[in-house]
């Protein structure tokens, strides 16, 4: 299909509470939750803390006690919650493949029930195994129990997506599978996301996989309500409390280093010129710099080669060719634990750090992310104080 | 007469015994499959009428037939009608209860994700719960199978129809001519048409699960 993907809408969630019969405190109390269109929200708890009840409420699952939850400005008790699942993707732990149906027919459930005609619906399901990552004539007409558990799941994800939902529910999706998987089936579905931009609900239990997934990700607390809803690295740098700071566990400043971007950092600039640039100016401006060394970058200003004083002596006319080449770069979308990685596998000290169209944007050393680590400790060391303080 | 003179000698009258027997145990096992199929569906998701349901099929089932079977000349005389009565009944409990196992024996995750997906309780029913459970449900019917066939050669005692006059007419005349080798000929035709039974159920039960089938033949193929 050529047509563009349905994109996210939002859902609002507005005073919802669930109580089951006889359950004495409701499982979810007046929770308000508003959920950006193409955002992936994790709801993020431990067992017994309402979020997968918050998330069976969005398709009707479960239906709430009281409350409304409007998606895409609609509200849900006004559709036929049959009609409205169809149109929600719902993803749970260890896929719940039909096993008496083929991967396609599992697949084209969906589209079954909307009506597709046969052509369309084959041409759907290769389109999505292909999408999952599943060469589809190798798997439309296996089984589900010939499939290991990650592909199990792939298949999943390709039958939420069946009728391109706008909206996605994901209950513990990646649980039951072994960690290698696991993070393999996280970054797909990132980049999945990144083209399709759905409205994708996450639960987990697991705090790395919600920082990683997430966009924003709702804390929630037993019995159901959120405690912090916001960014990871908001929620990492300042937990609202002692039990996000409780649940989030020890090794958080690690968390932050595979959190945070190289971008996101204050780079040492270093100072750079073009090819072009006369040697003898340059070599006045490496003097006042301090440094001692410069960058030498293309017309385009991507990093060529490293350059000292000593290169420059006696040199005249413009710079040329002259310098060590660079080894390699750093982009700055790179998080801070594979950029030192990077940095502790490099031939030189200092790396150089590439944006857009490779345009140099800095210089990275393990000084400067000692520094940025420095920096984020003062922050909460900071952030501390003030809830000291204010107790 | 030896037994094999018997039967040739008779072989009109025992064909026709046969294939009346074959053809009412047949008939009355369809009609339990559907009645406890359909039993079994509206008392599965409850567990009291689930309960409820398999202990009346299991009341029924305790009744020594021959017992049943004279129960029920008064309602309804002799012949078909007490001899069909009966063996439905009988035939009703492992259907039943096969089919509320099979159901209930549903993966609940399986069931979460088709309502997850939009399925409607009827769709749900039809497309995932039935097939799942047909293995089982399956079974039941052919447990029930081999029930009415020796209960179907009980109802000759209720003039019935079927296999069951050849051991009645031989047990009755005991001592006379021929008495053993009837009763030996009814016997043994019961025996070889459950046989026959049995095996046609065996093939059924291969064509109607194609999914393990052919994922098995894919396996040998991959």
């Amino acid at each position: 299909m050529a047509d563009q993907p349905t994109s996210g809408v939002p859902i609002e969630l507005r005073k919802v509470t669930k109580a089951f019969p006889g359950g004495g405190e409701p499982a979810v109390r007046e929770l308000d939750l508003d959920i950006p269109a193409g955002e992936i929200v994790v709801l993020l708890g431990p067992s017994g803390c309402g979020k997968t009840t918050t998330m069976r409420m969005i398709n009707r699952l479960i239906e709430p006690t009281s409350g409304d939850i409007l998606i895409g400005g609609q509200n849900s008790r006004g559709i036929d919650p049959d009609r409205l699942r169809r149109h929600i993707g719902y993803v749970i732990q260890q896929a719940g493949l039909f096993p008496h149906m083929t991967v396609a027919a599992n697949i084209a459930q969906v589209p079954k029930m909307l009506g597709w005609d046969k052509q369309r619906i084959a041409e759907r399901v290769d389109e999505l195994l292909e999408l999952v990552g599943l060469e589809p004539g190798t798997y439309r007409d296996t089984y589900p129990r010939r499939l290991s558990g990650g592909q199990q799941q792939r298949v999943g994800v390709a039958r939420a997506l069946a009728a391109d939902p706008p909206v996605l529910l994901m209950d513990e999706p990646f649980g039951a599978l072994d960690p290698i998987s696991r993070e393999r089936l996280q970054d797909e579905l990132l980049r999945l996301q990144d083209d399709l931009a759905k409205t994708i609900v996450f639960v987990t239990h697991d705090v790395d996989e919600a920082l990683k997934i997430g966009d924003h990700i709702a804390v929630m607390q037993r019995p159901g309500h959120i405690v912090q809803y916001a960014r990871p690295a908001e929620i990492l740098t300042n937990p609202a409390n002692d039990y996000v700071e409780q649940f989030l566990g020890a090794g958080s400043s690690m968390r932050l280093l595979r959190l945070t971007k190289v971008g996101d950092i204050e780079l040492d600039q270093v100072l750079y010129a073009s090819e072009d640039a006369d040697a003898q100016e340059l070599r006045a401006d490496i003097e006042r710099d301090g440094r001692g060394y410069a960058l030498i970058t293309d017309g385009m200003r991507r990093p060529l080669r490293w350059i000292g004083r000593d290169h420059l002596e006696g040199r005249e006319g413009p710079v040329g060719a002259t310098g060590d080449a660079i080894t390699g770069t750093i982009s700055h979308r790179m998080t801070l634990q594979d950029a030192l990685e990077e940095l502790l596998n490099a031939d030189t000290d200092n790396v150089p750090v590439v944006g857009r169209r490779q345009a140099y944007a800095g210089s990275l050393s393990l000084a400067t992310v000692q520094n940025a680590i420095a920096a984020i400790k003062a922050r909460e060391r900071e952030r501390r104080l003030r809830r000291v303080e204010a107790q | 007469m030896s037994l094999w003179e018997y039967v040739e000698d008779r072989w009109d009258l025992i064909l026709f015994e046969t294939v009346q027997h074959a053809s009412m145990v047949a008939q009355c096992v369809l009609i339990a499959a559907i009645l406890g199929v359909l039993i079994g569906v509206a008392a599965y998701r409850r567990p009291r009428p689930s309960a409820l349901a398999t202990t009346i099929a299991g009341v029924l089932f305790t009744i020594p037939s021959l017992a049943l079977l004279g129960l029920l000349i008064p309602p309804l005389g002799l012949g078909v009608a007490p001899s069909v009565t009966a063996i439905v009944v009988y035939a009703l409990l492992p259907i039943i209860r096969n089919t509320i196992v099979g159901l209930q024996g549903v993966d609940p995750l399986l069931v979460d994700a088709a309502r997850g997906i939009g399925m409607s309780r009827r769709r749900l029913l039809t497309r995932i719960e039935l097939p799942l459970a047909w293995p089982v449900i399956l079974t039941g019917i052919r447990v029930s199978t081999q029930l009415a066939m020796g209960i179907g050669a009980v109802a000759a005692y209720v003039s019935g129809p079927g296999l069951g006059e050849q051991i009645f007419s031989g047990l009755a005349r005991l001592g006379g001519a021929n008495a053993v080798n009837s009763a030996l000929t009814g016997t043994i035709g019961v025996a070889i048409l459950a046989l026959l039974f049995d095996a046609a159920f065996v093939l059924l039960g291969r064509f109607t699960t194609p999914g393990e089938r052919r994922a098995a033949m894919g396996g040998a193929r991959g």
